[in-house]
């Protein structure tokens, strides 16, 4: 919900709001956001988190993109291992120095692991968004629900319309 | 699940337009397009400001530096602010000083010319309408900066008490500084900064005066004052030339001054322990409350005289029931409405603004405990998101302020 939130709410505040800008600023966004990583291969979520699966299990982080746009985590709140997330709905929190926002989980299942160096390096989603700063592992028990998520390709396109708006 | 600058920027417009919907039916929630711009609007744009709405204002949260990094370089070398949103008042007449007396806690009649306060405007309960810097400039000549998310709702204020007052034959009267910009130079190189523009000797000016002089060729009402905790100034200056001198304080600075958005002033503000309107003041909070006593003064404590004095000076009596106190914390940073609990659970009082601070690395936050709960050093807990986090009551300010001072 809030890293919707943040994407229609916070972020569109902090897109560039009348024509003015938009005349003289769209090429500089469009170089920066040129250098917003998606990767090929994970699935993406409209509220910006992201999926691989890998097995018969699925990591879920957050997006390049929406690091980009937070600025600098300061905490991650997280569920332990062994509760349950949905579709669609609230798992926990990023904190940055902006705004608290919160994660939703782009699939249903069990939460099997935390990446608990988020508890003391919560910094890990700004520099390594895909890697070192993924947030859960979970066991689908909804296989089909990665077949509604978006691609790469029609990813980027969402963050290029979102920064354009 | 809402915190962060923008909303609290939203949460003031829409708690204002509902405060105010019986009085102006035409107030309403603002898109884009109804939101109003300072002189500095392009500016802000060609230098990467990003651009949100903030009291009825499309003003810059931040530019291309982080939050982060804005803090801390305002107060290791120094931050340029537009903060022309807020309101800038003269007040003129010879009955000028009684008459702001009845709407204010500050004893302005004590004030030496040249030198201002901060000071609370009061209702007839003793709630705040608003938090305000008068300067006197003359003995009838009173400048003063409103809240621009305030502006409507005070303005209208002093103009129904004015009216009245002048009914009675006192002489005042106002304009309304819409013809000027306001920028806030503030960190350690504002002073060196600003000297290279202006031939006046600002060695020879203090923390909380005020002057009237040339910088960069215009004519500006000058306060050293600000809302960082640092060094430095609030320039008003006339707004055809606020471009030019916003550039030539940038440059001037070799590029060590930076511009500096509504989201690390808010970071700055919080590590300085000053309120935020709207957020740490409202209506319902009296200064008492506040922590602003030492703002009420000491004439005015024996003589009351302004609105709420009754209420006002029983609190001073007997201790206000809530007073408003900082937090340092561990786990997430609290935000406003996080409930604050005494260490058995019992509910104390409420957060009203919070975050992570960029200078001191860790959890920092202002709200109200009932009185008891409000030594330093008192732990409590704040719940966050259903959970409980340990935090301490912290004498503020949380970075210690640096103004300048005789």
């Amino acid at each position: 919900m809030a890293l919707r939130m943040w994407a229609s709410s916070t972020a569109n505040a902090l897109k560039v709001s009348s024509t003015v800008s938009r005349t003289n600023f769209s090429p500089a966004f469009s170089i920066s956001r040129c250098f917003s990583t998606v990767l090929e291969g994970l699935k993406y979520a409209s509220s910006h988190e992201w999926v691989k699966p890998e097995g018969s299990m699925a990591t879920v982080g957050i997006t390049d993109h929406a690091q980009d746009h937070l600025g600098e985590v300061v905490f991650v709140d997280l569920p332990e291992a062994g509760t349950s997330v949905s579709h669609g709905s609230s798992f926990g929190a990023v904190e940055s120095v902006k705004a608290t926002s919160d994660i939703n989980s782009p699939i249903s299942g069990e939460i099997v692991e935390v990446n608990t160096k988020l508890t003391e390096t919560p910094g890990l989603v700004n520099s390594s968004p895909y890697e070192d700063g993924w947030m859960i592992k979970v066991k689908p028990s909804n296989p089909s629900e990665l077949e509604s998520l978006m691609g790469a390709k029609e990813y980027t396109k969402l963050c290029d319309e979102e920064e354009v708006h | 699940m809402r915190g962060g600058l923008w909303q609290l920027g939203q949460s003031i417009t829409r708690r204002l337009a509902q405060a105010d919907k019986k009085t102006i039916g035409r107030r309403c929630f603002a898109s884009e397009a109804d939101l109003k711009k300072t002189v500095l609007y392009d500016f802000h744009v060609v230098n990467g400001g990003k651009m949100v709405p903030f009291a009825g204002w499309s003003m810059p949260i931040q530019y291309k530096d982080s939050i982060m990094d804005s803090t801390i370089n305002c107060r290791e070398n120094g931050s340029l602010f537009d903060v022309s949103h807020m309101c800038g008042l003269s007040l003129k007449g010879k009955d000028t000083i009684p008459f702001l007396e009845q709407l204010v806690i500050a004893d302005v009649a004590a004030l030496a010319p040249g030198t201002g306060t901060l000071t609370v405007f009061t209702n007839e309960k003793g709630g705040a309408i608003d938090d305000s810097v008068v300067t006197k400039v003359t003995n009838d000549h009173i400048y003063l900066v409103v809240n621009a998310g305030c502006r409507d709702k005070d303005l209208a204020h002093i103009e129904e008490h004015m009216k009245f007052f002048k009914s009675k034959g006192g002489d005042v009267s106002w304009h309304i500084h819409d013809e000027r910009s306001l920028l806030a130079l503030q960190g350690p190189l504002a002073a060196p900064v600003l000297q290279y523009l202006t031939k006046d000797n600002l060695s020879q000016m203090y923390f909380g005066e005020f002057r009237i002089l040339d910088i960069n060729g215009a004519p500006c009402f000058l306060t050293r004052t600000g809302y960082t905790g640092e060094d430095g100034f609030e320039i008003s200056v006339p707004s055809e030339n606020a471009v030019d001198l916003a550039k030539a304080i940038l440059e001037k600075s070799e590029g060590k001054v930076r511009l500096t958005g509504l989201g690390a002033r808010d970071s700055l503000r919080l590590e300085a322990g000053l309120c935020l309107y709207g957020n740490d003041m409202e209506q319902h909070i009296t200064p008492v409350e506040a922590g602003l006593t030492w703002a009420i003064g000491k004439r005015r404590r024996g003589e009351g005289g302004f609105l709420g004095a009754e209420v006002i000076l029983k609190q001073i009596e007997e201790g206000p029931k809530i007073r408003r106190v900082g937090f340092i914390s561990s786990g997430p940073p609290p935000r406003s409405h996080s409930e604050i609990q005494n260490s058995n659970g019992q509910s104390i009082g409420e957060i009203t603004s919070g975050g992570f601070s960029p200078c001191l690395k860790k959890n920092i936050a202002m709200g109200y405990v009932k009185s008891g709960n409000h030594k330093a050093g008192t732990n409590v807990k704040i719940v966050i998101r259903g959970k409980s986090y340990d935090g301490a009551v912290t004498k503020m300010p949380f970075v210690p302020t640096k103004y300048y001072k005789p």
